[in-house]
């Protein structure tokens, strides 16, 4: 599966690694094919071992297009990261005036003119399906941009990389560095960037928590030190995160960790843009001395930038492959060099493999195809959710009522003949600002509203506190003269919610259930 | 399934011999911080078992478990939980107890404490006769409703909850017996189907006929002195109202004629021996709640 994990490959340096270690360099593994007297099988024990160390990547700095595209996707995530915690946003009186707040212990998720209540999580539930439709559609025409240029794992590791390459210098410095006895200059090399790794690292945690609280009161307690405890200890758990996961880890989170690779693979078709090496135009490769004829040859000269800069490790002339994020640097090493020796450029590049087909077939490229099934029915879905969303939350009412009727007894028989049903009434005023809300009755005539416990001022009315949930048991009782409403043992009402202030109104359909004929 | 293991042309790995619908598993070595990772929760669960309870023991006197150094138990904690609410509630609870009801209602926060109280212990306590919801069942009163045989205010039903409704054991147990008027031979089969039948024309779910003015006049003589003349009970008496539209065991002809020939008597426990009497009141002022007290 991995390249760099091919033992049975003599030339791969963990191969030898492994030979060496166990003793074995002298006895050939593939003695299989010997006629001598030493016959190992293929997969002899003592030709697997059972785990690998990692073998380092050293990421050669490329320059070019998608580098600066990635730079400026790098600015503005960490921009938008960093930053928006302190983003205001006033909302008046009684709330935070942070634009994008998750506001735990009040059970609420301001997100600049939206506020979200814990029972409308859906919206959550919503975001996170627009999100997955739109990495399906992107994926689909341009293979993993996710991967390549957006994922927080990708922009981490390419920080905490350029940090690498200032201090350690680049690939090469950074090779001999690592194979160098040790030094002062050495040490003192690796604490600054570790030093440096740790403070982004710090700076990350730092800035996930103010996103769960008012950031400059937290900032404040922080540097205090009278900041809650879990603030601190969330800190700790992503800056440690993330210095593992973007200093240590980077390249492995990806290939070992991360099921979205799986995914991917499952997305792209034919006319897929792919991060791609034109084997069709580049082989047979060979090195290349200048002023030589390019007859009877491919573009490829084997000069190995693609892979110097690829910070997966792998060769992007092997194929697609499953480690392959698609960040499309080593587009940029390959074209440099393609200058080089005047040829044509984008020896690699974004390529579909229907036209990779075709090429070989002597057909000339065709356009990309955008509308394919995938893509449409993509884009609809994403279209449909979208509009659904926003319908439900430009029309969303600031009250939000919920009626339970009394299941046990489902109906109570009183003394006069009538009947009588429970209902609990929640109503949740979002307004930050206390309010009345008056209960009335639709669709039953006779029928009577009263209230558990007495001694209130007026029945019909409910005090809603700022941003509060209020709820209150109310009565409905149905005198033995109305009983013909009842079809079956049932009839329909609607319980409505009025705001005495705004006028706005809610209605919640519900049943009056009496004995069944 | 299994093929035989042998190096993939493609990727020159070798394969584990594991197959499935033609898809190969490469033995590729796992990475050594994964094979670390492991190692360490291999660890990690040997500190745990050493501080945490683990393993089950068998000994004479049965099973039991290793108890861990840092003695943790999720029993203790929840008992200790449940103390510390207990404790928190007690200084309410002790208001309730010593309280009047007239001071308890008109208190919404010992109120709410008070029926959210009620309603615990209704649940362990008076729910298998007069059921979960309080909605009764036949010769064990709705609690929902609005008519009460000995009386629905507050005090009414603190008393019938203290002492029990025919308790032996309790001498100011409320205490009515009506007579067996058929097993006892004060009437005969046909005067008791006479008067059944003029009961229910009481509250008005019957004609009334000749059978019933005949009953009628066996109800003046044998039932009105409790019952009332109109039929409408008597709370002081334990004498259940005989005119509205709810009945404890049944509002048919055939069993107003059983009720009528043998009696019911239906028993309550005296409550005041078993619970607190600040339970008592919380239950009194839940009943009470329902919507039928009055």
């Amino acid at each position: 599966m991995t390249t760099t994990t091919d033992i049975n490959d003599t030339s791969s340096p963990l191969s030898t690694l492994v030979q060496e270690a166990k003793g074995l360099a002298a006895a050939p593994h593939d003695a299989y094919h010997d006629d001598g007297e030493t016959h190992v099988a293929v997969n002899s024990e003592r030709n697997r071992p059972l785990y690998a160390s990692r073998i380092k990547v050293y990421p050669k700095l490329a320059k070019g297009f998608f580098r600066r595209i990635k730079w400026a996707v790098m600015l503005v995530t960490l921009g938008i990261y960093y930053v928006t915690p302190w983003i205001r946003w006033d909302r008046g009186l009684n709330a935070p005036d942070q634009a994008v707040l998750i506001d735990f212990p009040h059970r609420k998720f301001y997100f600049f003119f939206i506020e979200i209540w814990p029972q409308e999580v859906y919206y959550i539930t919503g975001l996170l399906i627009l999100a997955s439709f739109v990495l399906f559609l992107v994926t689909s025409i341009a293979g993993r941009v996710w991967c390549g240029y957006a994922c927080p794992q990708t922009v981490w590791t390419d920080l905490f990389i350029y940090v690498e390459k200032w201090i350690e210098g680049d690939r090469n410095a950074r090779i001999k560095l690592d194979k160098a006895p040790l030094s002062l200059s050495k040490i003192s090399k690796k604490v600054s960037k570790h030093s440096i790794w740790l403070l982004i690292a710090f700076a990350t945690g730092g800035a996930w928590v103010f996103y769960f609280d008012d950031a400059p009161t937290l900032a404040n307690n922080l540097l205090n030190l009278s900041a809650d405890p879990s603030a601190y200890m969330f800190i700790g758990l992503f800056a440690a995160s993330t210095y593992l996961l973007g200093g240590l880890a980077r390249e492995q989170v990806c290939t070992y960790m991360c099921p979205w690779p799986r995914i991917q693979g499952a997305m792209f078709d034919d006319d897929s843009l792919l991060v791609s090496y034109k084997d069709d135009r580049g082989e047979s490769r060979g090195k290349h001395k200048k002023g030589a004829s390019w007859e009877g040859r491919g573009d490829c000269i084997d000069c190995g930038a693609c892979v110097a800069v690829c910070p997966m490790g792998i060769d992007i002339r092997d194929g697609m492959q499953l480690e392959c994020i698609q960040c499309a640097l080593c587009i940029d090493a390959c074209n440099d060099v393609m200058k080089k020796v005047d040829r044509p450029l984008n020896l690699i590049g974004y390529d579909t493999p229907a036209n990779k087909e075709r090429r070989l077939k002597g057909l000339p490229e065709v356009a990309v195809n955008l509308l394919r099934p995938r893509t449409v029915i993509y884009t609809f879905l994403l279209i449909a959710v979208s509009a659904f969303m926003l319908t439900t939350l430009v029309t969303r009412a600031t009250i939000d009522l919920n009626v339970l009727r009394d299941r046990n007894p489902l109906f109570v028989q009183l003394s006069d003949g009538a009947l009588r049903n429970g209902y609990t009434i929640k109503v949740i005023n979002k307004e930050h600002v206390p309010q009345v809300f008056r209960v009335s009755l639709e669709g039953i005539t006779g029928a009577v509203l009263s209230r558990q416990f007495v001694g209130h001022e007026n029945v019909s009315d409910i005090n809603v506190p700022a941003d509060s949930l209020k709820s209150v048991k109310f009565y409905i009782t149905l005198p033995y003269a109305n009983r013909g409403q009842l079809d079956n043992g049932e009839a329909d009402l609607n319980i409505v919610v009025q705001n005495l202030t705004t006028q706005e109104t809610v209605k919640n359909a519900t049943v009056f259930r009496g004995p069944e004929d | 399934m299994t093929s035989a293991p042998h190096k993939d042309e493609i990727s020159g790995v070798d394969t584990t011999g594991h197959e499935w619908d033609g898809i190969r598993e490469l033995n590729n070595p796992l990475p050594k911080w994964w094979i670390y990772s492991f190692y360490v929760c291999i660890l990690w669960s040997i500190v745990y078992w050493v501080l945490m309870p683990a393993w089950p023991i068998l000994t004479t006197d049965g099973w039991t478990y290793t108890k861990g150094l840092l003695g943790y138990s999720q029993r203790a904690v929840v008992t200790e939980e449940i103390q510390d609410a207990q404790a928190k509630l007690a200084p309410f609870r002790d208001k309730i107890a010593a309280s009047e009801f007239s001071e308890i209602v008109t208190n919404p926060e010992l109120m709410s404490i008070a029926v959210a109280g009620g309603k615990a212990a209704f649940g362990d306590n008076c729910a298998p006769c007069h059921g979960s919801g309080a909605q009764g069942a036949v010769g064990f009163p709705n609690l929902n409703d609005d008519d009460w045989i000995w009386g629905g205010s507050l005090d009414e039903i603190h008393t019938t909850l203290q002492h029990g409704i025919r308790w032996d054991a309790d001498d100011d147990s409320r205490f009515s017996q009506m007579p067996a008027f058929l097993a006892d031979e004060i009437l005969e089969r046909g005067q008791v189907e006479d008067v059944a039948t003029y009961v229910l024309t009481l509250n008005g779910s019957a004609e009334a006929n000749e059978q019933s003015a005949r009953g009628a006049v066996v109800f003046a003589e044998q039932c009105a002195s409790c019952h009332g003349a109109d039929g409408t009970g008597n709370m002081e008496l334990g004498a259940p109202n005989l005119a509205d539209h709810i009945w404890l065991y049944g509002g048919d002809l055939p069993t107003i004629v059983e009720t009528v020939s043998y009696s019911r008597t239906g028993v309550m426990p005296a409550w005041s021996t078993r619970l607190s009497e600040g339970t008592l009141k919380e239950l009194a002022l839940y009943v009470h709640s329902l919507g039928g007290g009055q």
